[in-house]
């Protein structure tokens, strides 16, 4: 006992006036639900990031970091919002990596995250009605938001001499956010949109919508849809009837499945997906592998920095209150300061509590812009020979 | 040519797809209608039954390809069929020793049948979804086009392109093949009138020595048949997924109830009224009426309704014809 109480106070004295505590985090991503087979990457790369600080045992005078899991289905708002309301008021947790869906986070952040004052940085929900919305700064994002891939895919379509493309999206959040901020950049920069029309995803049968496609013309489709739902169907008719051949595909659309779906019959197509380069990226993929998952899973990377950025902004505020560390988010994010790549967060750390400044690059190239999301680098690819092949980033 | 172009483009989104589409659900409304005529109830558990024996040719599908075995520029699941049939025969057999018979027995009215086929409804629902999971399914092999867009295209210069999938030929011929096979069986075969007799009255046929239960064997087994073939050819044409062949029991019920329930021949015109009401109301004719009449072509697309409405158009259908004519266009019974 007497042992006991010496180590304790030594530990008291140690620690000075704050002292060490257990930081819970919570994740709502959907581990059910259309996006199931990302979510397990995305869980393992936002606790590799927690882990990394625990073992650092930096943080806030040797704090530990708890990851809790929640999931978001995705797909069902209802759901989502009783896992964050379980995460906040039961687990206390003091900041969120999530939500994974657009439609799904847009109602969990308003019905409990700003009500209830916690952070939520989702690594995935790109709709750019989240760029706007009343979030009191408690919602960053980690992946650019949908208004800069339209920007990018009119750029892409002008420079190819498209001048007037149909377009369709998937009956959601996403799709119709990418649809419109698309519609709006391509217009402005002198195309011309003949229809923008929804598909619903899970039907046997896409001819009647690729009939009125077909019947407003275009020299192009975009299909803002998901590959392994509604849009290969959509293209699958569009080839079928002859209504298409040159086809526009956005980041739900550019996957393995895609060539697999329709190899050469597409050739000549092209897209674009968020995907970042250069060494932070490398040294993450290093990094899964050595801790046992697919770096490269969507998203995984995305999740590594929303993780790492609540963790380096608590730090930066020398406090794990959402309402005090919520301001640092963009301080660390970006310059000035000392560059952190993944598996430098203790580094990161012991800067920021030395009073230094640190520009957080991170495994996807954080670099916040606006209301507190990245800029985003975008990989152009092509349809050639039955392959998918990258041209570019831009 | 532009006449031509406008016949090539409505034939190209319009007919070819309405017509095949209209096979399938003639197929389907025929078996509904048998079901009604002979054992007296609308069957719920038509669609839920139609992705059942759809499930069982796809696995029997599978299993003959992997052993290599094919038909060439047909597809492979004709052959699977009979297997699928026959599983499906057993299934709807089974249902009536269990469920039906009972009831039967009992004389119960047919709003008891036919919440009783809710029932079965669900649990084939569930026995589809635990034999082949609830994802989309192809299994179509074989060539995929008989005429291809780019080859017509090229054939006769014109603008337009048409496509006609073998599936499609193939849907409208078997189902020809088995309407007349039917019809041929109802009305000449001793086993067809045998059953047109207990339909028509059941106390009368009892006394002039016919089977009751041989009767609503029979009928059950060619139900089985007409609804896996059904499924199969809905299954090979688009793709199958056991939610959407659930969805196709609003269309198929639509066209039995328009046709006059009862009355095969009203089954037939049932369904392709549906099919093509359901892809014109839908279709987009600007581009028609701008091969028609260049230049007069209003602005706006000439849609009546979006396609998402699809499934609004078989109700109104409903709606109309349970109005004006409840027993349908060809005099079935009323409902």
């Amino acid at each position: 006992m007497k042992k006991l109480l010496l180590a304790t106070a030594a530990g008291a004295l140690l620690a000075g006036a704050a002292s060490a505590e257990e930081i819970k985090l919570g994740m709502s991503l959907g581990f059910t639900g259309p996006l199931e087979s990302m979510a397990p990457g995305m869980a393992a790369g936002a606790e590799l990031a927690m882990k990394e600080v625990t073992d650092s045992g930096l943080l806030l005078d040797g704090s530990t970091v708890v990851p809790v899991q929640g999931d978001s289905t995705c797909i069902d708002a209802a759901a989502a919002t009783a896992t964050v309301e379980r995460l906040i008021t039961a687990e206390g947790v003091k900041g969120i990596v999530g939500g994974m869906c657009s439609g799904e986070a847009i109602a969990s952040l308003q019905n409990v995250a700003v009500p209830n004052g916690v952070v939520m940085i989702s690594p995935s929900a790109t709709s750019p009605a989240l760029s706007t919305i009343e979030d009191n700064g408690l919602f960053f994002r980690t992946s650019p938001s949908d208004a800069r891939q339209g920007e990018v895919m009119a750029e892409i379509m002008i420079e190819k001499g498209i001048q007037n493309a149909a377009v369709t999206y998937t009956n959601n959040d996403y799709g119709k956010g990418l649809a419109d901020a698309f519609a709006a950049a391509f217009q402005e920069k002198g195309g011309t949109v003949t229809v923008n029309s929804a598909h619903d995803d899970g039907k046997a049968d896409y001819s009647a919508e690729v009939a009125a496609l077909a019947a407003a013309g275009g020299d192009a489709l975009v299909v803002a849809g998901y590959v392994d739902q509604g849009g290969s169907g959509v293209v699958r008719a569009a080839l079928d009837t002859g209504a298409f051949d040159t086809f526009v595909f956005p980041d739900g659309m550019v996957g393995q499945a895609l060539v697999d779906n329709f190899g050469s019959e597409i050739d000549g197509s092209f897209g674009q997906n968020p995907a970042a380069e250069g060494e932070g990226r490398e040294k993450f993929l290093e990094m899964a592998k050595a801790a046992g998952f697919d770096g490269t899973s969507a998203y995984s990377a995305e999740a590594y920095d929303a993780a790492a950025l609540m963790l380096l902004s608590m730090a930066a505020a020398k406090s794990s209150d959402p309402n005090v560390w919520k301001n640092n988010v963009m301080d660390v994010a970006n310059e000035p300061g000392e560059k952190i790549l993944p598996g430098e967060l203790a580094k990161g750390i012991e800067i920021l509590n030395g009073g230094g400044d640190i520009d957080y690059v991170g495994a996807s190239s954080i670099e916040m812009v606006g209301a507190g999301e990245t800029a985003g680098v975008y990989r152009e690819i092509a349809i050639e020979n039955g392959e998918l092949a990258v041209i570019g980033y831009r | 040519m532009d006449i031509l172009n406008a016949l090539v483009a409505f034939l190209n989104f319009v007919f070819i797809p309405a017509a095949a589409y209209g096979a399938q659900l003639a197929l389907g409304a025929l078996g509904v209608t048998l079901i009604y005529g002979i054992l007296r109830f609308s069957n719920f558990a038509h669609g839920d039954t139609m992705a059942f024996g759809t499930a069982i040719t796809i696995l029997t599908t599978w299993g003959l390809q992997s052993l290599g075995v094919s038909l060439g520029p047909l597809p492979t699941a004709l052959l699977a069929l009979p297997v699928g049939i026959a599983a499906t025969a057993l299934l709807v057999l089974g249902t009536d020793r269990v469920v039906y018979r009972f009831y039967r027995a009992q004389k119960a009215a047919p709003i008891i049948f036919v919440m009783a086929s809710v029932g079965v409804m669900f649990i084939m629902n569930g026995l589809t979804r635990l034999i082949i999971g609830v994802d989309d399914q192809r299994f179509d092999d074989g060539a995929r086009f008989i005429i291809n867009v780019r080859d017509f295209r090229e054939w006769t210069g014109l603008a337009e392109g048409l496509a006609l999938r073998s599936t499609q030929v193939l849907t409208l011929v078997v189902t020809a093949i088995v309407c007349a096979a039917l019809f041929w069986f109802l009305n000449r075969t001793k086993k067809g009138k045998a059953m047109r007799a207990y339909s028509d009255n059941e106390d009368l046929a009892l006394l002039s020595g016919i089977d009751p239960e041989r009767v609503v064997r029979m009928t059950w087994i060619i139900a089985a048949a007409l609804i896996t073939i059904a499924g199969v050819l809905y299954g090979l044409d688009k793709s199958f997924r056991p939610f959407n062949y659930f969805q196709l029991l609003l269309p198929i019920f639509a066209a039995a109830i328009v046709g006059g329930l009862g009355s095969p021949l009203g089954a037939i015109a049932g369904g392709f009224l549906v099919a093509f009401s359901e892809v014109a109301v839908t279709y987009p004719w600007v581009k028609v009426a701008g091969y028609l009449a260049p230049g007069w072509e209003p602005a706006g697309l000439l849609q009546l309704l979006g396609t998402e409405y699809k499934f609004a158009v078989s109700f109104v259908i409903l709606i109309v014809v349970l109005l004006f004519r409840p027993t349908g266009l060809f005099r079935g019974k009323s409902v």
